[in-house]
């Protein structure tokens, strides 16, 4: 009996080889006391695994960066990977895993507000230091929590005079429907008002939109100078190509607070349609600095195929090790507190995106921004703005006096 | 002027759109009565067929007209062969069968390609409609929609082919007693409803582009269509498509894609509730 293998038993051996094989980033469940373990929770499936997957590569790549330097405090870093497949159950269920079963000392990840939301109150009730590295809306305001991406008064508030400034004083804007566009379409609205400009009118759509037509129709008969584009995902990328085939591609300029943000909407989205859109963030692969060329060499080096796209999402998940990988040097410990110390002690790292310094009123990033005009698929920075502060999220946070403050506000703008 | 104009246009399309989403499982659900759950990801097949054979250099007209449709057709074929036969006047279990071909389909294409979105570009320019400009793929699309009714009702009406395929779906023992192989007739009717939702998708995705997850946002307007519409494929269609599809564009235009969609779901809920053997179960009963 032993002897006969049969060819269905043989296929199913191949198929649990083939099942394992495809899973290789689960956790190993050592807890070896000479590693230090980094959390990692981005959308490695799902409707963003656009952003997610470069963000996880190049977080693994920060860490095998610092252990070729000889880890920190005589330890090895090791990442561990969990996939929430863009799904919130499993986004605080892996957040509740590593803060408790895998003891992760710092977490980097969430992608949308809504990840960031599920798992922050986690994080902050566990104890264990968390950095999100995306752009957003501004207003979490919880010591427990780095935040890295631009907020609306960071980008929006340059965009909107610098394109107002190019092409006129009325605004179309269109914006995904959920709380990143809403809240960032009142930010538009105030900031072109406070340019003496229009919002001629602002409509929102479900993610699921795929069909612009009206939409397109519509924005011919306002006739406004520009439209802003806060469309997110990939439903929302036909709307691009629906205002080429209308041929309103060279009648109406178009600004994005998000194009381009994920990377992926440059590959997908054809020159001919994507050339011009403006947009403004914390990080293009075309920052003209030597710390960015020598990075960027890195990533090549280090992903020669299918390089990772190199956005503000990935470019900070690489910043947010690098300055926690330096707390740990400076505070020599891996104490949750001594490194909140050190990071709030308002230092200068230089990255490749510039200068950056963490508020340590906000936790936010104060950083230099960029805006570009899109040209084949390359980014050309049109203008930098050095050292802008998280204004928005500065309006209702102040950790300084209450540090146990755990709480996403909704900037009001009435 | 102008504007009512391009009003009008896109209330069109959108008859249009829900007419090529619908067609196909008019035959296929309308018809044979199997509720095929995947005939969204055959749209996605189609699509996907598109961007492929576009890429590797095939001209576009040809990988929409001809190969989307060829390939999901014989792509319908096998399963008909494999899973549908078995399961005709089995309405759960098909309900069932189709849905976990359905997750498979979404499943196996992410896997393969990726669950990001593939764009074609889109083969025509803009039209000038006064000072407004309206997408040449458009006009487009609503003579594609024509041409599928109008094929289905011809088909149908006037030859052998059709009238066979009626006589089965109505009484299949008594075509077999006339000589005819209904089951073949079964066969050959699935796989040109999956054509014709090949087709479909081949015609939607220079529009929104394709995704793995395209089809569940195109199956539901399809089913909501053909139960509204009723038994009849081409009068049930064309009545459903066109009541919905202006009443929840004209919505869309006066505030947005939301209470547009909404505005759909409700006409549809009424008509059902005033006709639930849908448009035509009650008027229109004596055309096809």
């Amino acid at each position: 009996m032993t002897r006969d293998i049969s060819r269905r038993s043989m296929l199913k051996g191949a198929a649990a080889v083939g099942a394992a094989g495809a899973l290789p980033m689960l956790p190993f469940a050592a807890e070896a006391a000479d590693e230090i373990l980094v959390g990692g929770l981005h959308d490695l499936s799902g409707f963003l695994d656009f952003a997610g997957i470069p963000m996880n590569r190049i977080m693994l790549m920060a860490i095998e960066e610092i252990n070729a330097k000889g880890g920190l405090l005589g330890k090895k870093v090791r990442g561990v990977v969990y996939d929430p497949q863009s799904n919130m159950s499993m986004y605080s269920q892996f957040a509740t895993q590593l803060a408790l079963k895998d003891k992760a000392t710092v977490v980097m990840g969430g992608i949308t507000s809504a990840s960031r939301e599920t798992i922050r109150p986690i994080f902050h009730r566990f104890k264990t230091l968390y950095f999100y590295n995306t752009l957003y809306e501004g207003g979490v305001c919880d010591r427990n929590e780095i935040s890295l991406g631009t907020t609306p008064a960071q980008t929006v508030e340059k965009l909107v005079p610098y394109t107002m400034g190019l092409w006129g004083k009325k605004v179309y804007t269109i914006a995904a429907d959920y709380n990143y566009g809403q809240i960032t379409a009142a930010w538009v609205k105030r900031y072109v008002e406070q340019n003496g400009g229009e919002v001629v009118s602002t409509d929102f759509f479900p993610l699921d939109v795929t069909n612009f037509g009206p939409t397109i129709s519509k924005i011919q008969s306002a006739k406004p100078d520009m439209v802003m584009s806060v469309l997110v995902g990939s439903g929302h990328l036909g709307f691009y190509n629906q205002w080429a085939a209308a041929g309103m591609k060279n009648e109406i300029p178009i600004a994005s607070t998000t194009f381009g943000a994920g990377g992926a909407e440059i590959e997908i989205i054809k020159p001919e349609v994507a050339n011009g859109i403006i947009s403004c963030y914390g990080y293009y692969p075309t920052v003209d600095t030597p710390e960015n060329k020598a990075w960027v060499q890195q990533v090549k080096k280090r992903y020669p195929e299918k390089t990772p796209l190199l956005t503000e999402l990935s470019a900070f998940t690489w910043e947010g090790m690098m300055i926690w990988a330096d707390a740990v040097r400076s505070a020599g410990s891996m104490d949750r507190m001594k490194l909140l110390e050190v990071m709030e002690s308002g230092k200068t790292y230089t990255m490749p995106s510039g200068k950056v310094s963490i508020d340590p009123k906000t936790h936010h990033a104060i950083r230099d921004v960029y805006i570009a005009d899109l040209k084949d698929k390359q980014f050309v920075i049109k203008k930098k703005f050095s050292q802008v502060q998280p204004a928005d999220t500065q309006l209702v946070c102040d950790l300084e006096k209450t540090p146990n403050a755990n709480k996403h506000y909704e900037i009001s703008l009435e | 002027m102008d504007y009512s104009l391009v009003v009008a246009i896109e209330l069109v399309r959108e008859v249009a759109g829900l007419i090529l989403i619908a067609t196909g499982l008019a035959v296929i659900f309308g018809m044979m009565r199997v509720i095929n759950i995947a005939h969204g990801e055959f749209m996605m097949l189609g699509g996907y067929t598109v961007v492929l054979t576009t890429k590797m250099g095939v001209n576009i007209w040809v990988a929409i007209l001809i190969l989307a449709p060829l390939a999901v057709g014989i792509f319908g074929v096998i399963v008909e062969r494999c899973i549908i036969r078995h399961l005709y006047g089995r309405i759960i279990d098909s309900l069932l069968a189709t849905w976990g071909l359905s997750l498979f389909l979404i499943g196996f294409v992410t896997v393969v390609f990726g669950n990001t979105v593939e764009g074609v570009s889109n083969p025509f320019g803009g039209f000038a409609v006064g000072q407004y400009k309206v997408a040449g793929y458009t006009f487009f699309l609503i003579f594609a929609a024509v041409a599928f009714i109008a094929s289905v009702y011809l088909t149908l009406k006037y030859t052998k082919a059709g009238l066979i395929a009626r006589a089965t779906m109505q009484n299949s023992d008594m075509v077999e007693a006339l000589g005819v192989n209904s089951k073949h007739v079964y066969m050959a009717t699935f796989g040109i409803g999956a054509a014709f939702a090949g087709l479909a998708g081949g015609l939607l995705a220079p529009i929104s582009g394709v995704v793995p997850g395209m089809g569940a946002l195109l199956i539901g307007k399809a089913f909501i269509t053909v139960v509204t519409g009723g038994a009849a494929v081409v009068a049930g269609t064309l009545s459903a498509s066109t009541i919905l599809g202006s009443i929840s564009q004209a919505v869309t235009f006066a505030t947005n894609p939301v209470y547009g969609d909404a505005a759909l779901l409700f006409v549809a809920l009424i008509l059902l509730r005033l006709l639930p053997q849908g448009i035509t179960g009650r008027i229109f009963t004596r055309s096809i």
